[in-house]
């Protein structure tokens, strides 16, 4: 027990300073500061979406939808309402919440691939309104004309518009204080009961738990901090577009999940690492890109269901 | 262009390259990157390899291709060997097509960049490479805004503009088909801006509107827009969908037999669509933006050879043509300015005329200044069923418009350049 | 106006029975495998190429019948040696292999065809329409819902009157009993996969007849297969039927309306369905 206490605190050590470093080392390995910017982004989505599939044994594949709605969020209030990034961030999260408030209890009841098909179905509404609506989203051209602003704390200014290494870390700060956040649920017995469900459902009913109101509670936290998630992909970029809440978007981010190992905490920021840059370096190196991620997609399911993590785990373990 | 990009890279000779190199930049990693830009000259593409725009852009990429290879045979630019940096915008995804132009100009460390088929996806990178001061060449992207009311400095265009283009065919439809027209309109930035400047340049002549669909890129199923448009009893359904979406319409449209009811028409057509589109479905009236089929024109014949030798045998289409003139506008640029800045290369280009070998059209082409739009020719005519002489000869250019006859003048474009001082 | 939305309602029924002639076989493979196939769109545009190859050999009608059953063997192939490995397991893992599936076959056939669209031809005599003021039923579409009765009606009756019909419906609603029951659950499964694709190639080489021949085909008839499923009810053959003809209505209508949500109205209607019945139309109750 100790010894895996101690591989745990490790493996938390390594993460933070591998993330916090970053700016220091991602040029020296061919690559730059926005793709490290991009892969936390992805790992705070999917380490949201694995706060459902992998913590609570729910399978969505229309996660997107929240990630696109956080963005258009932000997006949206920076560019009508407001330009102020931290309250961008604020409204495109409660946004994204509260859609998932909303549906949550038309598709709780539901199970496997079913609940899976149901949520792709209900992300897709978004995203038609997010393509169709063309004056208040831009339609299919996206939300242009707006641009993340520096935030203001009072006594100094961080100019994250124009400096690209004070954006990661802001965006790492906020990484850090929502994985700090889920970390914390998962270990309260809220999350201990989301394990339980997972685990075996019918028991935890005949225990007394309310599976739909806890399966709602965990859709709802996870779509939120996918929302967050989506709102600091739209300050990356200073854009959004519809294709961020089209449902082949979701697919990436349970591959994510996977790939990385979903019985992990930091599995899923493994898996958005290896998929952010195998991506990168796919599209640029062949035209055929799309082949090798989908080869990846297959090799990934047949010969490493437990993913990255998994495989560490299991040579521990031996 | 599929066979060079992933397996040839795995040679025994490349691997070994690779490590060597990754040697070296452990070594000495903040030199590198240095050591190779003294080398070459990158020029970074970023256009559609996927979705609806995929053959489009797979033209675009042999025209670049080949001009690469013309301007490496004379000595390269400025004495040094341009290589293309190919990345994949995807057809629709401007968030991609946002990300790569990042990477090329900041990682890749391009001196021009390209792109894109998408109006959309060509706006949104003008404004990463304004940002970024980078030279930046549209190829294909036809609306207004590129180099109207959103233009910039550093971005240049090949392609016409949608009013340019409307301006063109506007009064041969009428002249073919009648007055009263309705629209069917692709959803995004082109669609919207071709058919105001139909709307526009139809009210000149007298045409009006009777209705009107806006239709989601990539829709497949046009039947029921289709239905309405009948009903609403035009002279004209004017299209405006391209690539795939614009096959996709048209096949229907003579399938319900609207060819014989009414006329169809629209502005611009591309080759690529007559080739998707089976004989019966190549109707209408239409504008070209270029023809590889001009006997009279020198250097065209051998601009299709070549293109040939290159494509399995095709002829060139417009968007080879742009492929092939954007590249050349970089070593242009660098050429006139003898310098890599972007501003003195940008200063320029200010009306400059492209030579006749590149241009390929009886007028020649030009960069108007104040607003960086190639003012070419456009090609107004219609297509034939089959080609006589040869099966890709599927156009007849009835009349050649001068685009200094139709283009939107200055103040009419509302473009305003910011220059850095 | 009354002329307008009674010709789109029409043209609405022809475009829901090729949804779901689509979804039916996504419904078959669902309810029997527990796996959402993805790669349906991909098996769809295979068929297509695979049909527009052939034709210059063994003409349209030849195409028409042997591109689907070359579609299927592939698709018991995939299944096989693929889609079989992850049974039993978290459905997670059908739907990422299905999904990455979907990729490669999309950039497979752009690879092997090109990106260029194809002309695909149908004969002469099929091409125009009926009649002049219906001039939306072409002699195409009206044999593509001959087609499509026709299959869909043989569907029925082997699963309602065949030993392997009745073995699949059983398989569909308690798999471990018909397994006990002495019947060999792997290739039942093959068999109901490949019977899928089947009409996913069927479906292709009739889209292909009206449009145009590109790698992304099938890719925008997936999400209106899956609401048929929804509002349907999943493991209902003929519920499937019902949502495609119902979705392809209701867009239809939309079109004449709101033109802005013809996509988004088929996703209102399945909320609607799942806040009042959440089994689907004609779906049995208790099963999700």
């Amino acid at each position: 027990m100790g010894n895996l206490d101690l591989r745990k605190q490790s493996t938390n050590l390594i993460v933070c300073a591998l993330l916090l470093t970053l700016p220091f080392w991602i040029d020296h390995v061919g690559s730059y500061i926005q793709l490290g910017t991009q892969i936390v982004v992805m790992a705070l989505a999917a380490m949201a979406l694995n706060f459902l599939l992998g913590y609570t044994g729910v399978l969505s594949f229309g996660h997107a939808a929240y990630f696109g709605l956080g963005a258009y969020g932000t997006g949206m209030t920076i560019r009508y309402l407001l330009p102020s990034t931290g309250v961008g961030i604020l409204v495109g999260t409660l946004v994204g919440a509260l859609a998932a408030a909303v549906i949550g209890p038309m598709i709780v009841r539901l199970r496997g691939v079913y609940f899976a098909m149901v949520t792709i179905a209900f992300g897709q509404v978004f995203y038609f309104i997010a393509f169709r609506w063309n004056d208040v989203t831009g339609g299919d051209d996206g939300l242009t004309n707006w641009k993340r602003m520096p935030i203001d704390l009072g006594f100094t200014t961080v100019d994250i518009q124009h400096n690209a290494t004070a954006f990661y870390y802001f965006v790492l700060v906020i990484f850090a204080v929502a994985v700090a956040l889920m970390a914390f649920l998962l270990r309260s017995p809220f999350g201990r009961t989301l394990i339980a469900i997972r685990e075996n459902e019918r028991r935890a009913r005949f225990m007394g738990v309310n599976v739909n109101f806890h399966i709602w509670m965990s859709w709802v936290i996870s779509c939120t901090f996918m929302a967050l998630a989506g709102s600091l992909s739209s300050l990356l970029n200073n854009f959004v577009d519809p294709r961020s809440l089209f449902w082949t978007q979701s697919g990436t981010f349970v591959i994510m999940c996977v790939m990385g190992g979903m019985r992990s905490f930091w599995g899923p920021l493994v898996g958005a690492a290896i998929f952010v840059a195998l991506q990168d370096y796919l599209s640029s190196a062949t035209p055929n890109w799309q082949s090798f991620v989908g080869l990846v997609f297959v090799i990934v399911v047949l010969f490493f269901p437990r993913g990255v993590m998994g495989i560490f785990r299991r040579k521990a373990t031996e | 262009m599929t066979k060079d990009g992933f397996t040839s890279r795995l040679d025994r000779r490349t691997l070994l390259k690779a490590g060597a190199v990754i040697g070296a930049a452990q070594i000495a990693s903040p030199f590198v990157r240095v050591a190779r830009a003294a080398d070459t000259i990158k020029i970074g593409v970023d256009n559609p390899l996927t979705g609806t725009y995929a053959a489009l852009g797979k033209n675009e990429g042999i025209g670049m291709a080949m001009a690469v290879d013309e301007i490496n045979a004379k000595g390269g630019i400025l004495g040094r060997q341009v290589e293309l940096s190919i990345e994949d915008s995807t057809s629709g995804d401007a968030s991609t097509a946002v990300a790569k132009a990042r990477k090329l100009i900041d990682r890749d460390q391009v001196s021009f960049i390209l792109g894109n088929i998408n109006s959309a996806l060509a706006q949104a990178i003008a404004n990463v490479a304004n940002e970024k001061s980078v030279f930046h060449v549209v190829p294909g992207g036809h609306t207004d805004s590129v180099t109207g009311s959103n233009c910039h400095w550093n971005t240049f265009r090949v392609c016409n503009t949608t009013q340019t283009e409307a301006n063109a065919v506007a009064g041969a439809v009428i002249k073919n088909a009648g007055k009263k027209w309705y629209y069917l309109t692709p959803d995004y930035a082109f669609g919207h801006t071709l058919q105001a400047g139909m709307e526009k340049a139809a009210a000149a002549l007298g045409g009006t509107k009777v209705g009107g669909d806006l239709t989601p890129l990539g829709t497949t199923d046009f039947s029921s827009y289709l239905i309405k448009a009948q009903a609403a009893n035009p002279d004209a359904i004017i299209f405006l969908q391209q690539g795939d979406d614009g096959v996709n319409v048209l096949k229907q449209a003579v399938q319900f037999g609207l060819d014989k009811k009414t006329h169809l028409a629209g502005a611009q057509l591309e080759l690529e669509v007559l080739l998707g589109l089976p004989p019966e479905a190549r109707v209408g009236t239409w504008v070209f933006e270029w023809y590889w089929n001009q006997p009279n024109v020198p250097g065209v014949k051998e601009f299709v050879a070549e293109v040939r030798k290159r494509s399995g045998g095709h002829v060139p289409t417009a968007r080879t043509w742009f492929g092939y003139a954007s590249i050349h506008t970089c070593a242009l640029a660098a050429a006139q300015a003898n310098s890599l800045d972007a501003v003195k290369m940008a200063r320029a280009m200010q009306g400059f005329k492209l030579p006749p070998e590149i241009a390929l059209m009886p007028d020649g082409a030009y960069y108007r200044a104040g607003q960086n739009q190639l003012i070419p020719d456009l090609y107004v005519g219609h297509p034939q069923a089959t080609g006589k002489d040869d099966p890709e000869d599927l156009f007849v250019v009835d009349q050649v418009v001068n685009g200094a006859d139709v283009s939107p003048t200055l103040e009419e474009t509302m473009c305003k350049q910011d220059w850095p001082a | 106006m009354t002329q307008l939305i009674l010709f789109n309602v029409m043209n609405g029924l022809i475009i829901g029975a090729f949804y779901a002639l689509m979804a039916i076989g996504l419904s078959l493979i669902m309810s029997l495998s527990d796996v959402i196939n993805f790669a349906h769109g991909g098996f769809l545009a295979v068929g297509a190429y695979l049909a527009y190859t052939m034709t210059p050999y063994i003409g349209f009608w030849g195409g028409l019948i042997v591109a689907p059953l070359l579609t299927a063997v592939l698709g018991l192939i995939v299944e096989k040696f693929l889609i079989s490995r992850v049974y039993g397991r978290d459905p997670l893992y059908s739907l990422l292999l299905t999904f990455g599936l979907a990729f490669i076959f999309e950039d497979g056939t752009r690879y092997i065809w090109g990106a260029q669209s194809l002309p695909y031809q149908v004969p002469g005599w099929l091409m125009s329409p009926l009649s002049s003021s219906l001039f939306f039923l072409t002699g195409y579409r009206v044999f593509m819902i001959f087609l499509i009765v026709v299959v869909v009606g043989g569907l029925f009756f082997i699963m309602t009157r065949t030993r392997l019909g009745l073995r699949i419906r059983a398989g569909t609603l308690d798999l471990e009993t018909v397994s006990v029951l002495g019947v060999n659950v792997r290739v039942l499964r093959n068999l109901n996969f490949g019977i899928g694709i089947y009409l996913a190639g069927l479906a292709g080489v009739l889209a292909a007849g009206q449009l145009g021949l590109q790698p992304t085909i099938g890719a925008s008839l997936i999400m209106p297969s899956f609401v048929a499923i929804i509002i349907g009810g999943l493991g209902s053959l003929t519920g499937t039927l019902l949502g495609g003809l119902l979705i392809g209505v209701a867009s239809g209508v939309t079109a004449v309306f709101l033109p802005s949500a013809t996509e988004a109205v088929m996703y209102v209607m399945m909320a609607a369905v799942l806040l009042i019945r959440p089994q689907g139309l004609l779906g049995e109750e208790g099963r999700f």
